[in-house]
């Protein structure tokens, strides 16, 4: 199982801020695939991966970043700080 | 090095005072402070969201780089999310240093890498609807300087 955890308009479309998977996944990729194949909510969220970024237990990663040993994934859309 | 995310508000001049004091030793301090700026058609309010946890760790990270490029005395950053006004305080960083040129340009680095690299997201509230901030090009080109 890993934590999954959505921001911003990610979120809204997903429509949970965080929930758990049950995966055999190895990349983020595949994460992404598996999702996007359960319903049409996760892939109209994933559609367009170059407007996402991705963090691995809360460090930015890129989407071929191996899910072994991982706890947390985030998906959210470019970071707007400052 | 003290980085703070907060959903309170902030006292610029009180925590400049304090940073100075505690900056014995620097001859130069910089700050910076971000305000919620009007839109076209009038905003209402502006939501900030953050990612707990990796904020905090992405913000001491980015402090951390620069105190050691510029061999800072010291550096701060306060930021704010949930729902904020029109002119109200975002966020805020200093820096000090004992000469100003590590001073300004240690603090347009942390400007630079917390606009997009730490995990804040800014909602819009307008008279035409809600909307989330789109991240610039020119943001992420502004990291390549460095």
């Amino acid at each position: 199982m890993i934590d999954v955890v959505y921001f911003a308009w990610v979120r809204e479309r997903i429509g949970v801020p965080r929930e758990q998977v049950e995966t055999k996944a190895a990349t983020v990729r595949d994460l992404i695939a598996e999702l996007r194949g359960r319903e049409e909510r996760y892939d109209l969220a994933f559609s367009d991966t170059s407007a996402l970024r991705v963090a691995v237990d809360q460090t930015l990663a890129d989407f071929d970043a191996p899910l072994e040993g991982a706890r947390e994934i985030a998906f959210f859309p470019p970071m707007t700080g400052g | 090095m003290d980085i703070r995310v907060q959903e309170a508000a902030f006292d610029v001049g009180a925590e400049l005072n304090s940073f100075t004091a505690r900056a014995a030793g620097a001859g130069a301090v910089v700050s910076f402070s971000g305000l919620v700026r009007d839109v076209n058609g009038g905003l209402r309010a502006m939501t900030i969201e953050h990612y707990p946890g990796m904020t905090e760790k992405a913000l001491t990270e980015i402090a951390q780089q620069a105190v050691t490029r510029w061999a800072l005395a010291d550096a701060f950053v306060v930021h704010r999310y949930g729902q904020l006004k029109v002119g109200e305080l975002i966020m805020m960083v200093a820096t000090a240093a004992p000469h100003r040129a590590d001073a300004f340009a240690a603090a347009e680095f942390l400007m630079d890498y917390l606009k997009s690299r730490a995990p804040f997201w800014k909602k819009e509230e307008t008279g035409n609807g809600a909307d989330w901030v789109a991240a610039k090009d020119a943001d992420e080109d502004a990291l390549k300087r460095w």
